[in-house]
């Protein structure tokens, strides 16, 4: 990837962090863990990768995204509003019973929201539609996915699995978001969903596996799912849960929790000083 | 006099889809495993390439019906009722009808009249789970005709609904000009002393009661409530106001169904009169041949007669 791009990409990723760390912080309440995990490839697939218009949000030509694990909202909030599809000063509305940012994604409220999500395992399902609605309307747009490691213990996400592959759905790229973590502990230990590659390329995917964090290997992933004909794509994205503030990296506890005025202070903080030092 | 037909509402569905895909091409159809008993084979055969089978799975039949609908298409999503208001119900509720999405539930093989396959695929609870659904609007066709008829104008609608159909062959009741009023309520004939509100099949069954109260002198009201959401209140309150006491006679559970939506207009009304519905008690069905049950289990034109004596009893 040109160094250039890597670089705006990264200052708009760590921005996209800072509108987390708001949102979730004015609301009270949120997912802070799992939205900053898939902050790099949402802002990669906003900023990068999508064909998509934010003075036409309802192009019928445009990317569709489904957010399948509706809880990271934060995250996709604060990468639309940079995009431009709304204020960013919305984004310390989340939550509130007069805000267009629902607790999860919801197409009622928020511009830019393709799905309405929350309930894990549907998303996925909805992007088999959309790119079943392409390829029947002889459209070349194409659908992406974003899926929580724990969101694929649902039964539907299998169901969708092998109905994507046996539809031939490759303009379908769906993202596993593999941070490791789900609210009850470690994935591994709750209800291990392991080996996940194997288990997509026995229902018939191509499967990448990146490290979620790395914009070289996120426009690699991206561009070679683009080019996979015959079979969906599915990028296993090994990432750090609460990745870019260091108390919560790693650390179950945020994956639903917010943060104190101090802990916002010290996250805020954090993500200026590494702003800063990409901008420099 | 000529036999009177007879046909499944089921496959009056399969016709009016084949019907629809002629003259509408963004009508597509989905069935999970299910195409030869609900009917959509018709249109699979007629228009392969917007049929999708999504195999034993409805939970993202649901789903991929949500996503083809947000790329413009009509999309009818089809299997039991027992699935299609139970197995799917969330998917239902967060994907089609949250997002307000334009998908037409064709839930096919409803209430105890399935038979023989007994009381794991009887369902009796659709409507109930069905109308606690915001932006959810559910019709409930009496015979072919209407069936045919119902199809047709939910296609023209834009937003879910839900279309409950039967697999027991039902008599014809209607004229082949019947005209679907959307969300209105058809009183079918005049009376005097007690209203009879029926659904689907029961229809027929109180067009019957009317016969057997007219020999014992009393004169019933017979309204069709084909869309039990939205409810056509107005329809219904002024029959009551007229006569005094309502009977509801459908083929699904007393609770939550058509008694209960007709029951919650009238309390609100403020113009009480009594309520006694028929359908199926809180209790499970079972098998055997679908006339015998429908018998066993009280849905018939007698029943009608003594629940309408008991309403009359109470006024």
């Amino acid at each position: 990837m040109d160094a250039v791009i890597r670089k705006q990409l990264k200052i708009k990723a760590c921005k996209a962090r800072m509108g987390i760390i708001e949102g979730v912080f004015n609301a009270k309440s949120g997912h802070p863990g799992g939205s900053l995990s898939c902050a790099d490839i949402l802002t990669y697939l906003y900023f990068n990768h999508m064909n998509v218009d934010p003075q036409n949000p309802k192009d019928e030509n445009r990317d569709r995204f489904v957010l399948s694990k509706g809880h990271a909202a934060p995250a996709l909030y604060s990468v639309l509003a940079l995009r431009g599809y709304f204020p960013v000063e919305e984004l310390k509305t989340l939550r509130k019973s007069d805000s267009m940012l629902q607790g999860h994604p919801s197409v009622k409220y928020t511009p830019g929201v393709d799905m309405s999500t929350g309930s894990l395992g549907q998303g996925i399902s909805a992007a088999c539609g959309m790119a079943l609605g392409a390829k029947l309307g002889g459209k070349s747009f194409r659908v992406f996915t974003v899926l929580g490691d724990g969101e694929i213990q649902e039964g539907q996400v299998w169901e969708a699995a092998m109905y994507a592959s046996a539809k031939g759905l490759d303009n379908l790229v769906a993202v596993v978001d593999n941070n490791g973590l789900q609210i009850d502990g470690k994935i591994s230990e709750v209800n291990s969903p392991y080996p996940i590659p194997e288990k997509f390329r026995a229902f018939g995917w191509n499967v990448i596996e990146i490290d979620a964090h790395s914009f070289d290997e996120i426009d690699a992933a991206f561009n070679a799912a683009a080019e996979f004909k015959g079979k969906p794509s599915v990028i296993i994205a090994n990432s750090v849960k609460g990745k870019g503030v260091s108390f919560m990296e790693d650390q179950v506890s945020w994956h639903g929790s917010a943060p104190n005025a101090e802990q916002y202070e010290q996250a805020m903080s954090e993500l200026q000083q590494a702003l800063a030092e990409l901008e420099a | 006099m000529a036999d009177v037909i007879k046909t499944a509402t089921r496959d009056a569905y399969g016709k009016a889809l084949v019907e629809l895909g002629g003259i509408n091409d963004k009508v597509v159809v989905l069935d999970a495993d299910l195409a030869a008993a609900t009917k959509t084979g018709m249109f699979k055969k007629a228009f392969p390439e917007r049929f999708f089978d999504s195999g034993i799975a409805e939970g993202n039949m649901m789903g991929v019906a949500a996503g083809l609908a947000t790329t413009g298409y009509t999309v009818f999503a089809s299997t039991f009722a027992m699935f299609a208001a139970g197995r799917a119900y969330e998917q239902v509720r967060n994907s089609i009808a949250y997002p307000n999405l334009n998908v037409k539930i064709g839930a096919t093989h409803a209430g105890i009249s399935v038979g023989e396959d007994g009381a794991s695929h009887q369902c009796c609870e659709d409507i109930a789970l069905m109308r606690a659904i915001p932006n959810m609007v559910i019709i409930n066709p009496a015979d072919d005709v209407e069936a045919r008829a119902a199809v047709l104008a939910a296609a023209e609608y834009v937003g879910p609904v839900y279309m409950r159909f039967g697999r027991l062959a039902v008599p014809r009741i209607f004229d082949e000009d019947y005209k679907f009023e959307w969300g209105k309520a058809v009183v079918l004939s005049e009376g005097a002393d007690v209203t009879i509100c029926a659904t689907g099949l029961m229809v027929k069954e109180a067009i019957e009661a009317k016969e057997l109260l007219a020999a014992e002198g009393i004169s019933a009201e017979i309204i069709n409530v084909h869309t039990i959401k939205p409810l056509d209140k107005e329809t219904i309150l002024a029959s009551a106001a007229k006569t005094g006491a309502i009977v509801t006679a459908e083929e699904h559970s007393i609770i939550g169904g058509l008694g209960s939506a007709v029951a919650e207009a009238v309390c609100e009304s403020g113009k009480g009169v009594p309520v006694v519905r028929l359908g199926v008690n809180d209790e499970f069905g079972r098998s055997g041949p679908a006339v015998e049950l429908l018998h066993i289990y009280g849905l018939d034109a007698q029943n009608i007669v003594a629940k309408a004596k008991q309403a009359i009893s109470l006024k």
